[in-house]
């Protein structure tokens, strides 16, 4: 029972931190949120990367970036809707 | 020091050695063991195989004594009369001699005495803190508060009004009891003898019992006149009885309960003609009258024996049935309708035994020991609806008693129903066991608010009210209180000041956790009730009477004001400040402001300007109390401020500064210590101004004979030394010749407190001052016949020596130095560890200049170590420790020679604590000197150090295990590879000590021999360890095979290891396990080259059926993996991951967390794309038992490498997850 308990206290302090990690009771919308997030901050946080694509893209670099950064809120669409 | 010299010495020591080689009973080991090198001759009935056979058991004489002494006990102990007397001299017997030596007032009181004593917290409180007991717990209080006070819920109870009514009437009380005392003695007022009948009815045992009895009443919130010109309410108190009452604890009086009302104790009549009128007819002669939670429950036995109506008690069922036949005989069931009467008290006391022997005329009563009534019954071990009690005392039965009267708890109402749950509860988490404890306390916590405050409290705090309370319990109690008020919240306001009544004496306890614990629930306690309650409840306290109420509640005030902040209690402080009405009302206010820095350290400087402002005034009060403690108080906030917040202190430097030179005596002391605290704030030229200032003042105390006033000075003197602007030259001109004049002197060596105090401020000085200058003064002191001014002098160079170094230290004064410091070493009494650093630090500060008085000092040295006295012996090897280095550094390798012969032939010391001290002497001589020159020669030592390695005390194997460790680290070739063996036997015993270094030695050392004769045969007997049972050992064992292997490279040590595999035990195999993991651990990169070697083993451990194999087996895979990281075994590692993967579903947390570590090792080794590939699949399996461990490890590299995953990241068929980014392709 305490073990539990300081496991649930352990997984919710990691949560805190890191906004990525998951748990048992993650649904794949959150999930796939939060990839879609990190790939655009990975893609964002490695300037060369960033440069290769917004070349590929045709496009200026601030401006692939602030696209990427606006893309970041709602990256998979609207949350399912809940069903009681 | 000369040959001769030396000579006598090791004559002495042979004769020494000799002397108790022959003494039986030594506390160690047997010298024959260690003297080997003794007798030259081979002995017939010895085997001379020792390595076959063991030497222990030739002693044919062990156990015999080999000479008879001539008088009985030590004759170590008796002085040889060396007097010329031809007669005898008569003396006193032993036991004469020894009676104070033990029994009460001695420190030696009997163990167990003591610490029965010492668990009752009354026992060790002083008188001071026994005051708590004239406290009562007061009438609850309305809570004014209240959210539905206009419902008029909570108008029972009394009113701020009232409190303040009463209080008033006591102070007029005191103040007309003080006129009257004052015209006593002054011979005014002439009291006649009073007549009989007023002798019978007031107290016949005069001011004590008076006193006793007027504290009994003052429950009803007035004390009663004992006196016949003042009017008597003695009818008053019994509306009001109801609440607890203590009283001075005296052997013939009830002891105090709690709850309910007690009839007044029945005194002892002390005069046999006097008409026992005042003493109730019924109670007569019974010694504990009848208490009413005890009516129906069992008499408590004042003593064992002395009660004698015991007789007269019914017989019990057990005892008709010894005393009548079994047969013929049955027994009848009790008629319809008849009830035994439970109830004694009811029965008018009919038997008033005669009463027992505190009465003085029962005489002596045998106890009896067979009698199970008068023992069993009194006190039962049992409670109903309890169970098992850790204990239960003669008091736990006034409070507890209603619990055993055995009456029927369906026809109850629910408050009592709910009242004996609440004292179950109680019962539990005061004498319960542990998890009794801790369940009950649950559920106390839980129900708080259905149980509601009062029946609480009012069970509570009369337990925490009782006399024998003892720690243990009080802590448990007050931690019940502390979970119920958070419960609680505001309705425990009424019960504030009970509360306080029994937590305040906490805030004064000696124990610092009690403080702790006090302050914690004043602190909850007020954010619970409120700042406005709280200040509505104890301002009536604060122009109390009696001054420790006011000295408790000040002290509480300061936790209130830090539980709620100083801000809001500020406005009140300023008005209690300056309140017109009382002078205890001002004092109490300016020591709250004092209490709150002390409690609150640097947390007061944003509100310093406030406190200081609010208590500013009062400087200049009328009263010298109150202007002392406001002193008190400034330098108290000043402390606390250090080193800033000068300027919040400016409005009153100017009355501060005229105070000081107005006040005498005790006044004066406040104040020189506000400005002595005031003074390090200031900047330069204002300290050094102000320092001069104060000086004249400080200089014409120095020969103050206040013991309070001498403290101040001092710590006044060291504060001004130590400020920047004060100059040395100020200091040797002006303070120096008159401090060293009053404060050096014999008589400040014998208080201890005085003695730190002036060590302190000396050293304080001496930074400003310098090193020469100190020691100069004080060196003569060194000589000194007492003993105590010596090591205060002692004290005072080493502190002095150490922070400043030895370098202004002339050479005249040097010679004297030594010379003192060597006297004083000599000549002491008893072996201080202070003597030891003084002359350790003198030496090694003086370094090379020590080198003249080396042969000196050695000498002293190695007469010590022949001295009779162990401990004696032990300094002296402690100190060969502290100056071998500066020996070495002079040079004197040939004194360090002699010195290491020396020691080398005291290691049949029979003392532990003193061999340890040797061996570590041996040790430091054999750093500094180098194994090569080391006197003995090393080939001679290490021999005569292996049985010592046998020894079990602590101080004597670290001390072991170092020297031989050193000796295998460099020098192993002056030892033959036998030597060393039997070193590593010894050495496995040593893995099972219980203090960590030794293990960490014994390991490390396991290391340089293996080195030094190569790892096969140290493996083999360490592999062989594997075998044993203690688990430890077998740890230990695999620690030192890494450690080998480390050593002597892994190829030397992993066949072997990986052959031992195969022996087909459980055990072997694991150690094995074990020793492969610290091998890899260690190794590191080293691993690549034997991967492949080692991973069919590991494939075999991985998919054993044992879990803790396969859960060791993981650990080394982690260890691999950590080590190959980026060095190309990535298949191998690939492999190790497919066979631990399906151990992911383990569920003992300990083989889960290695293989989650050994996946994480091999997600470091291969990348996390591959191994991410092995979590995808789960994380979203239909089945929880399934999914949690696989989000534990996408959690693990989630957090590890976030980022590195990134490309990895699988292609969901959903048209949302598309990541087109990834896609392009320039």
């Amino acid at each position: 029972m305490a073990d539990k308990l300081r496991a649930q206290q352990q997984l919710e302090q990691l949560q805190a931190r890191y906004v990525g990690t998951g748990h048992a009771d993650t649904t794949k919308f959150e999930w796939s949120s939060n990839i879609q997030r990190d790939s655009y901050a990975s893609y964002v946080g490695h300037p060369p990367l960033l440069s290769y694509m917004a070349i590929g893209m045709g496009e200026c670099r601030e401006k692939v970036r602030g696209q990427m950064i606006e893309k970041m809120v709602q990256p998979v669409g609207k949350p399912p809707e809940v069903q009681d | 020091m000369s040959d001769a010299d030396f000579d006598t010495i090791r004559k002495l020591q042979a004769e020494r050695n000799a002397a108790s080689a022959g003494k039986k009973g030594s506390k160690t080991f047997d010298p024959s063991q260690q003297r080997t090198d003794v007798s030259t001759k081979a002995s017939l009935t010895e085997s001379f195989d020792t390595t076959l056979y063991e030497r222990e058991s030739s002693d044919k004489f062990a156990g015999y004594n080999t000479s008879i002494a001539v008088a009985d006990g030590d004759d170590d102990e008796e002085e040889e009369d060396t007097s010329r007397r031809l007669v005898g001299q008569y003396t006193a017997s032993r036991e004469q001699m020894n009676e104070f030596s033990h029994g009460n007032g001695v420190e030696e009181e009997d163990i167990l005495l003591g610490r029965e004593k010492s668990a009752r917290i009354s026992d060790r409180e002083t008188d001071y803190q026994k005051r708590r007991h004239d406290r009562v717990l007061t009438p609850t209080r309305v809570d004014p508060f209240a959210a539905n006070r206009q419902d008029g819920a909570a108008e029972d109870g009394e009113s701020y009004r009232d409190v303040m009514a009463r209080r008033e009437l006591e102070r007029e009380e005191e103040r007309v009891r003080k006129a009257i005392e004052e015209k006593t003695a002054n011979g005014e007022v002439v009291h006649h003898k009073a007549n009989l009948a007023d002798e019978g009815s007031a107290s016949p045992n005069g001011e004590e019992s008076k006193e006793s009895e007027s504290k009994e009443v003052a429950t009803a919130g007035r004390k009663r006149k004992q006196r016949w010109d003042v009017g008597t309410e003695s009818d008053k108190p019994t509306t009001e009885a109801s609440e607890a009452k203590t009283k001075r604890s005296r052997w013939d009086q009830t002891p105090a309960i709690g709850g309910v009302a007690v009839d007044e104790t029945p005194r002892r009549r002390s005069r046999w003609d006097q008409a026992p009128a005042a003493t109730p007819m019924g109670n007569q002669g019974l010694v504990t009258p009848m208490h009413p939670s005890q009516m129906g429950g069992p008499i408590m036995p004042t003593a064992f024996g002395t009660d004698i109506s015991m007789r007269n008690a019914p017989l019990s069922d057990e005892e008709l049935d010894m005393m009548l036949p079994t047969e013929g005989y049955k027994i009848l069931d009790p008629p319809p309708g008849y009830a035994p009467i439970r109830a004694i008290a009811q029965k008018m006391m009919a038997t008033p035994a005669p009463a027992g022997g505190a009465s003085g005329f029962g005489g002596f009563m045998m106890q009896d020991p067979e009698s199970g009534r008068a023992l069993g019954k009194q006190l039962p071990t049992e409670i109903p609806g309890v169970g098992d009690l850790q204990f239960f005392k003669a008091e736990d039965m006034a409070y507890f008693g209603k619990l055993t009267d055995g009456s029927d708890e369906n026809s109850m109402s629910v408050e009592e129903l709910k009242e004996r749950k609440i004292m179950r509860l109680l019962l539990k988490v005061k004498n319960g066991t542990p998890p009794m404890r801790k369940t009950a306390l649950r559920q106390l916590t839980d129900n708080a608010r259905q149980f509601g405050a009062s029946p609480l409290f009012n069970q509570i705090l009369p337990l925490l009210m009782e006399k024998t309370l003892e720690d243990q319990e009080r802590h448990l109690l007050v931690k019940v209180i502390d979970r119920v008020l958070y419960k609680l919240d505001e309705l425990v306001r009424p019960y504030v000041h009970k509360i306080l009544v029994v937590i305040e004496p906490l805030l004064i306890d000696q124990d610092y956790y009690a403080r702790v614990e006090g302050r914690e629930i004043i602190s909850n306690l007020s954010k619970a009730a409120g700042l406005a309650h709280m200040i509505s409840t104890m301002r009536p306290d604060i122009d109390h009477v009696d001054e420790y109420v006011r000295n408790t509640t000040a002290r509480a005030f300061a936790v209130v004001a830090s539980a709620l902040g100083i801000p809001a209690l500020l406005p009140f402080l300023r008005a209690v400040c300056r309140s017109k009405k009382s002078w205890q009302a001002r004092h109490t206010g300016v020591k709250i402001v004092q209490q709150i820095p002390i409690l609150m350290g640097c947390a007061v400087l944003p509100h310093l300007k406030g406190l200081v402002d609010c208590i500013g005034g009062n400087l200049n009060d009328d009263q010298t109390k109150v202007r002392t403690v406001t002193s008190l108080a400034i330098a108290a906030l000043a402390e606390a401020a250090n080193p800033y917040g000068i300027e919040s202190f400016d409005e009153i430097l100017n009355p501060l500064w005229s105070g000081a030179r107005k006040q005498r005596g005790k006044g004066l002391a406040g104040f020189l210590k506000a400005v002595g605290y005031i003074i390090p704030l200031m900047d330069e030229e204002y300290a050094n101004y102000y320092t001069s200032q104060i000086m004249e003042i400080l200089l014409r105390e120095f020969s103050s004979p206040d013991e309070e006033m001498k403290k101040v000075v001092l710590k006044v003197v060291s504060q001004c030394a130590g400020t920047d602007g004060v100059t040395a030259g100020y200091l040797k001109e002006h303070v120096l010749d008159e401090f060293f004049k009053s404060f050096w002197v014999r008589r400040m060596a014998l208080d201890k407190r005085n003695y730190r105090q002036v060590v302190e401020t000396t050293v304080d000085i001496g930074q400003k001052v310098g090193v020469g200058e100190i020691v100069e003064r004080i060196v003569n002191n060194l000589k000194d016949e007492s003993e105590a001014y010596r090591k205060m002098t002692v004290e005072t160079v080493e502190k002095v020596i150490a922070s400043l170094g030895a370098a202004s230290i002339s050479e005249r004064l040097e010679t004297r130095l030594i010379d003192g410091i060597l006297h004083s070493f000599q000549e002491q009494s008893v072996e201080e560890i202070v003597m030891l650093n003084g002359f350790g630090t003198v030496v090694n500060a003086l370094g090379t200049r020590c080198k003249d008085y080396l042969p000196q000092i050695v000498s002293t040295i190695l007469w010590r170590l022949n001295n009779k006295s162990a401990t004696v012996r032990q300094q002296a090897a402690d100190l060969i420790s502290r100056i071998a280095m500066v020996m070495k550094q002079c040079g004197e390798d040939a004194l360090m020679g002699k010195l290491g012969i020396v020691l080398y032939e005291y290691l049949g010391e029979e003392y532990p604590e003193v061999l340890g001290s040797i061996l570590g002497a041996l040790r430091s001589i054999v750093t500094v000197v180098g194994i090569s020159q080391m006197q003995p020669p090393i080939k001679d030592l290490l021999p005569r150090l292996t049985p010592i390695l046998r020894n079990r005390h602590e101080k004597v194997q670290e001390n072991t295990i170092d020297l031989v460790g050193r000796i295998a680290d460099r020098g192993p070739e002056s030892v033959n590879a036998r030597e060393w063996m039997r070193i590593c036997f010894e050495l496995l015993d040593m893995l099972k000590a219980h203090k960590k270094g030794i293990r960490r030695a014994a390991n490390n050392t396991f290391g340089f021999i293996a080195k030094a004769i190569g790892p096969q045969d140290v493996l083999a007997t360490l592999l062989n360890n594997l075998r044993v049972q203690e688990r430890q050992s077998r740890v230990c064992t695999a620690v030192a095979i890494g450690i080998v292997a480390e050593t002597c490279a892994p190829f030397t040590v992993l066949p072997a290891l990986m052959n031992e595999y195969r022996v087909p035990e459980l055990n072997v195999q694991n150690g094995v396990l074990k020793s492969l993991s610290f091998l890899f651990e260690y190794i590191g990169e080293m691993a690549k080259d034997y991967v492949y070697a080692v991973t069919p083993l590991l494939e075999d451990a991985l998919i054993d059926r044992d879990q803790v194999h396969r859960q060791t087996a993981a650990s080394v895979v982690k260890h691999v993996a950590l080590g190959v990281v980026g060095l190309g075994c990535e298949d191998a590692m690939l492999h190790l991951l497919n066979l631990l993967y399906p151990n992911l579903f383990e569920t003992s947390p300990h083989v889960i967390d290695r293989i989650i570590e050994a996946i994480d090792a091999i997600r470091m080794a291969v990348g996390p794309g591959l191994t991410m590939n092995y979590v995808w699949a789960g994380l979203f399996h239909p089945a929880r038992k399934v999914r949690q461990p696989y989000w534990r490890l996408y959690n693990d590299c989630y957090v590890q490498s976030a980022d590195a995953i990134v490309p990895y990241y699988p292609n969901l068929d959903d048209e949302k997850m598309d990541r087109p980014e990834l896609a392009i392709v320039i």
